[in-house]
């Protein structure tokens, strides 16, 4: 009985497993065997033999890669927790009128929807020097016009405009998580709360925030990873030949790995495209793993 | 503090557009210091009246003063009230002690002054020791007196309690609404609770206030609403077991039911209700008193026997069968089908006339 009950259960889960297998299991396997290759070339199949760590040497010391780290770490570093509580404000606000809820949580779902890669061309018209609606409006405070993404872009007039379009495109999902999280909790902790003379901001931030804390980790813990893979959004900004006002200048870690991959035919190439995305596997391990500690002090429930 | 309301009005829009006037021209006084309470079934106003004194609703129409004071306007956070609710919405992240002091936080009372005020609050109502425990950590009982500490910590003008027993086991219950008694006692601040039970009511208000469909019945000290109602509808919401109403008549100056002469009353001749309490009914079998009945059913609990009658044997259908029930002395031997015959006291009889007013 036991048995046909395992086995039944193995079937059910099959359909999963298999799909895992293929594509998570074995290219994550596969990719530590060829980051382990030296001189590796995958259309001969030849390498000059195995060293385990051979080639995360050669891109730790490699300058671009340092500049992908560093990037992809400020994207991650500064979107994340703008957003997250750029998301719990709007959503705490939706909440306050409640007859234009509907409306403007649709709105504020459009980018969800839409395609990281067209939002990133859309925002790239806005950032124009000369013609963009973002200098635009700057004008009207008397600021001159900033070049955000030409050729001559400061590092950091690029990052800002980088990150508004990944902080912008991060809030749909947050907004409609946060939304939903908040019709769960009881409105009378509200009303006790109006009772106890708490004002606005004490409310959000000692009943508002602490019950929504089980959704704030999940959802940090998601927007991190999904902000250290950061890719489509410096393709749509600047073309994914240039990465950049200036070539590579907002490379990111899967950035990084795509260019190396691409460049297979060099001999090791592939190697270190495999060396850079299991670095990157590390680090998201790593900080899901510290997030996931430190917030168990902090969550209630 | 004395709690005034002047034509109080609170009117909700259903979703068929239909107006429910949940609480409807209430004029109201509630004496300062005393315990309230504020009883009738559910969907008779009693919440929204309380929520409308919080300040978490806004009436319709009318005014609340607490004593000379107008309230209506004033959000609640100013209104200088404590409410417990009915689930006592602690906030489940904060310990007891945080809990309690949340309210003297936001009041920004010294930080020395608002922990032993929060101690001192703790101990009245026994919690000292669980001052660090989480609110899931303690039972129903716990949770209650936490909320009622909560309330109560910034020394409020008025204590609101929203059904505060409700969700306690029936010993729990017992021993709280003592507790509940105590400290309106000690702190002497004006308390108005809800309830649905009435016995929970008449057994620690000072005065009770009887509402139906957003309209008070009646107010005034417990016993003297049980010994006087003023509707039918009183009459049978207060007691347990419930009044006995019969179908009756005035003729020739007489009380009568089913034809039995039962009493007198000097009055023109109508068809009327009479309501007969249970505890109404003295054996007079040697006499032969007029009015009797064959018992259906004899149950005896303790010192107690109840008789359960039924006068129209007409009725088909089991259910559809009234019943009335006597309470009597258990030292009288009495079994099912026995004919008993009864006088009533006069001051347990209660006439009403048709519309169920009391005559």
């Amino acid at each position: 009985m036991e048995k046909k009950n395992n086995l039944r259960a193995w079937l059910y889960l099959a359909p999963l497993l298999i799909l895992m297998a293929v594509f998570t299991f074995y290219p994550l396997i596969n990719a530590f065997i060829v980051s382990s290759y030296k001189g590796y070339l995958p259309l001969s199949g030849t390498a000059d033999g195995i060293d385990l760590f051979y080639n995360y040497g050669v891109i730790l010391k490699n300058p671009l890669f340092k500049k992908a780290i560093i990037n992809t770490f400020i994207i991650a570093g500064v979107s994340v927790p703008v957003s997250i509580f750029l998301s719990l404000l709007i959503a705490v606000s939706l909440k306050s009128i409640p007859k234009l809820k509907g409306l403007f949580q649709t709105i504020y779902f459009l980018p969800y929807v839409t395609n990281t890669i067209a939002i990133g061309m859309a925002f790239a018209f806005m950032f124009h020097e000369d013609y963009g609606v973002i200098n635009l409006i700057l004008g009207w405070f008397g600021v001159s016009p900033v070049n955000w993404l030409g050729g001559t872009a400061t590092y950091a007039a690029q990052m800002i405009a980088l990150l508004i379009l990944t902080i912008w495109n991060g809030l749909a999902f947050k907004i409609l998580v946060f939304t939903s999280g908040l019709e769960n909790i009881d409105k009378q902790y509200y009303d006790a709360a109006k009772i106890d003379s708490a004002s606005k901001w004490t409310v959000f931030k000692r009943i508002t925030v602490p019950l929504l804390s089980p959704l704030i980790l999940y959802i940090s813990i998601t927007s991190v990873i999904g902000a250290l893979k950061a890719y489509n959004s410096v393709v749509g900004l600047f073309g994914d030949v240039k990465l950049g006002a200036q070539n590579n200048s907002m490379i990111t870690i899967v950035a990084f790995v795509y260019q190396y991959k691409d460049g297979y035919t060099d001999k090791g190439y592939i190697s270190y495209a495999a060396a850079a995305s299991i670095i990157l596997f590390f680090i998201t391990a790593v900080i899901s793993i510290l997030q996931t500690i430190v917030s168990k002090k902090r969550v209630h429930y | 503090m004395e709690i005034k309301m002047v034509n109080l009005t609170k009117i909700f829009i259903s979703k068929g557009k239909k107006e429910v006037h949940a609480v409807d021209h209430v004029d109201l006084v509630i004496p300062s210091g005393k315990l309230i309470g504020l009883l009738g079934p559910s969907g008779c106003g009693k919440s929204t009246t309380l929520y409308l004194i919080a300040g978490l609703l806004r009436q319709t129409e009318g005014q609340i003063y607490f004593g000379e004071e107008e309230m209506s306007e004033t959000p609640p956070e100013k209104r200088g009230i404590g409410l417990v609710f009915q689930n006592y919405a602690l906030y489940p992240h904060m310990t007891v002690r945080e809990n309690i002091l949340f309210p003297l936080e936001n009041l920004r009372v010294e930080k020395e002054e608002a922990k032993k005020r929060t101690y001192d609050m703790a101990k009245l109502v026994g919690l000292e020791e669980m001052l660090d425990r989480k609110p899931k950590e303690l039972s129903g009982g716990q949770q209650q007196r936490v909320a009622i500490a909560r309330a109560l910590v910034k020394t409020p003008r008025v204590l609101l309690l929203d059904e505060p027993l409700s969700n306690l086991d029936a010993r729990l219950r017992l021993q709280t609404r003592e507790e509940i008694k105590r400290i309106q006692r000690e702190t002497k601040i004006t308390t108005v609770f809800v309830t649905h039970d009435q016995e929970e009511a008449m057994s620690i208000s000072d005065e009770i206030v009887v509402m139906k469909d957003g309209v008070i019945q009646q107010m005034g000290e417990p016993q003297a609403v049980y010994d006087k109602p003023a509707n039918l509808f009183v009459a049978k919401f207060l007691g347990n077991p419930q009044i006995n109403v019969f179908d009756g008549e005035i003729k020739n100056k007489e009380i009568l039911i089913e034809g039995m002469v039962v009493g007198k009353k000097d009055m023109p001749d109508q068809k009327i209700f009479v309501g007969v309490r249970p505890e109404a009914f003295v054996v007079d079998n040697e006499n032969q008193a007029s009015f009797r009945f064959k018992v259906d059913l004899v149950e005896t609990i303790g010192r107690d026997t109840t008789l359960i009658f039924d006068m129209q044997d007409d009725s088909e259908n089991i259910l559809d069968k009234k019943t009335f029930k006597a309470i009597i002395d258990a030292g009288f031997r009495i079994k099912a089908d026995d004919i008993v015959h009864f006088n009533i006291k006069p001051d347990k009889m209660h006439l009403f006339d048709l519309n169920g007013n009391i005559l």
